[in-house]
């Protein structure tokens, strides 16, 4: 009993330690973003939105923000839609290469992300379609088709397989039953999914630099900064795109369990 | 004669290789209760499944009032059914699952609500119209899927199993509920299980099927006591089967030798010869145990190998040698007076009105 407490505690102690070393430089980077320096020194010489007010200022930096921002909400869209229709064509048919479909469907992210923006590049030129918002939202797109799908084929494997035939059986078509007990139930992953793909979207740099050229989503224009000097704006910036990607991912899921315990509340409290 | 409420008429259902069902041929009529039972893979569910047009028949037709059903999709029949994992929504209140049908066929909210309402009474379930599913017992579920189904006032109710998930007390108690359902509301019954009491205690036809094929059809008592073949005989009941060769004919009986003795039995329809080799059927319950000879007119004996307490009733396994264990059911009064331990050489007697004759395959 002894030793599995202990180990428990070496465990538990091991998993802290790890996010220690994960979350450190984010905190740092956070704190300094508000540092009235140009250069990181402890203790802080007091407190100061400086940074921000120079990257709002700086022209590229808001058009870039914006991009990454227009860009993240049509891919999640996009992607949660086609990720929807994938998950359920896998959960509702066989067919003959069903494997093989799947495989497809979930290779994307398998693929390098520096083989992948080159390809894009590539294909995209060739039909002239790169260099714009659009590319990267259609490169993006495909990258993110497989983590809206995986969610959302969580969901619906959670699915008793009778209850699309009881609701057609109860006299729903196919449409009908489609968005009486499919979509309602599979709706938390669906928003979990939104809120990933456009975390994904966001933070994404390699595929985004290749495909939009000239059109900069906000990682792109952080490094093109970086490149050319290290400034505490990197600080301030770094801190905004985390906090967004951040709220995105537990949004998603908080919404899985809210929904959850509206399912219970309902249950408790009569009507 | 106008036609029965729903006809089956040599439908067939093969899945790639498979022949699930073999041209069966079924009328149910109004107001029936009709019980499908068989070994599992007999092809029953598929049956049912068919008459709520989950699946297409492969070949033959099903006509409900006359009406050909084959091409209709399960939302345009009015076929309702229960299943055997319930199946209900486990997103919808207790209230919204009732009122799925009703919405699904564009009754306003009003009604709607009024009709589950009145449903849910019925059931005894008002008071959990808004609660979650996942809140309710066995029990409860099981009528929240009854009252889903039946809330469309259908002309047959589908049931696939429904029962198999509860406990034997709660069984009991839902198969009498159904069965006063069924006899209130005259509406008809196709209910499928694999589950002999259950069929035999609720229905008031049995259709036996094996291998994709009806085996039997008829009241729970003719094929009690009058199996069609040696399937149903195996399958139903507990009855002992002696196979022999006639020996004699007359005065209407029909005098068999087999390995444990020569037994008489009523003259079949059938008409054997002499020669012929019969399969005789004794049910377990008409046989009389005794520790010395000189029963009724058919008499065998064997050593007893083990009993089994069910309830009241004693079943009885004697070994009569050539591989076959007798079964004799008595309550246990009966054997008040008699030493039934292991190992005891005991006589199984029957009168020979008692015993049946299987017709030939």
């Amino acid at each position: 009993m002894s030793i599995d407490r202990v180990i428990a505690y070496l465990l538990r102690s091991w998993f802290i330690l790890a996010l220690v070393f994960i979350f450190v430089p984010i905190v740092i980077s956070f704190i300094f973003s508000f540092s009235p320096n140009r250069y990181p020194t402890l203790p802080l010489g007091g407190f100061s939105t400086q940074w921000y007010e120079v990257i709002l200022d700086e022209a590229p930096v808001p058009r870039a923000f914006g991009n990454s921002i227009k860009a993240g909400v049509i891919v999640a869209l996009i992607s949660t839609f086609i990720g929807f229709a994938a998950a359920y064509t896998d959960y509702r048919y066989r067919f003959f290469g069903k494997n093989f479909y799947l495989a497809l469907a979930l290779l994307p992210p398998t693929i390098p992300v520096l083989i992948l923006g080159l390809v894009m590049l590539m294909y995209l030129s060739r039909i002239s379609l790169v260099g714009e918002l659009y590319s990267v939202v259609l490169a993006h797109v495909v990258y993110c088709i497989p983590f809206a799908m995986a969610l959302i084929r969580l969901r619906l494997a959670q699915m008793n397989p009778d209850l699309e035939s009881a609701a057609w059986n109860l006299g729903a078509n196919s449409w009908r039953a489609m968005r009486e007990v499919i979509l309602p139930f599979t709706m938390p992953s669906i928003f979990a999914a939104l809120a990933l793909t456009m975390a994904v979207s966001f933070d994404e740099y390699m595929i985004a630099f290749f495909t939009g050229g000239v059109t900069e989503t906000l990682p792109v224009r952080v490094l093109a900064l970086l490149q050319g000097q290290v400034s505490p704006r990197i600080n301030a910036i770094g801190s905004v795109v985390f906090t967004i990607s951040m709220s995105l991912v537990i949004l998603a899921q908080i919404l899985l369990l809210t929904r959850r315990s509206g399912e219970r509340s309902i249950a408790a409290g009569g009507n | 004669m106008s036609e029965a409420l729903l006809v089956l008429d040599q439908v067939v259902k093969r899945f790639g290789e498979h022949t699930a069902v073999d041209g069966i041929d079924l009328q149910i009529s109004k107001g029936e209760f009709l019980a499908i039972m068989g070994p599992s893979g007999c092809g029953k569910t598929t049956t049912l499944r068919m008459i709520a047009g989950l699946e297409q028949p492969s070949e033959g037709e099903i006509r409900l009032n006359g009406t050909r059903m084959n091409e209709l999709k399960p939302w345009q029949r009015d076929t309702p059914l229960v299943w055997q994992n319930l199946a209900l929504f486990p997103h919808l209140s207790v209230l919204k699952n009732v009122e799925f049908g009703l919405k699904m066929r564009n009754v306003g909210g009003r009604e709607r609500r009024e009709r589950s309402m009145n449903w849910l009474e019925r059931m005894g379930l008002e008071q959990y119209a808004g609660r979650n599913i996942t809140q309710l017992s066995g029990g409860e579920r099981q009528r929240v899927a009854i009252a889903r189904a039946l809330v469309t006032e259908p002309e047959i109710l589908l049931l696939d199993e429904p029962l198999s998930a509860l406990d034997a007390h709660l069984r009991v108690r839902m198969q009498s509920e159904i069965t006063q359902l069924q006899k209130q509301l005259g509406i008809t019954f196709a209910y499928v299980t694999h589950n002999q009491s259950e069929a035999f205690a609720m229905a008031s036809r049995v259709a036996i099927m094996n291998g994709g094929l009806i085996q039997q059809i008829g009241s729970p008592r003719e094929v009690y006591r009058a199996p069609a073949n040696y399937f149903v005989a195996e399958f139903v009941g507990s009855n002992n089967i002696l196979s022999g060769t006639v020996t004699g004919l007359e005065g209407g009986q029909v005098t068999v030798e087999t390995e444990w003795g020569n037994f008489s039995a009523p003259q079949p329809e059938t008409a054997p010869k002499k020669g012929d080799t019969l399969e005789l059927v004794v049910s377990a319950d008409l046989v009389a145990v005794s520790d010395q000879a000189g029963g009724h007119g058919n008499e065998l004996a064997g050593e007893l190998i083990s009993e089994e307490f069910v309830g009241s009733i004693i079943t009885l396994y004697i070994d009569i040698g050539g591989g076959i264990v007798f079964r004799a059911q008595k309550q246990q009064h009966e054997l008040d007076a008699l030493d039934y331990s292991s190992g005891r050489k005991l006589f199984a007697s029957w009168r020979p009105e008692h015993t049946y004759v299987l017709p030939p395959a």
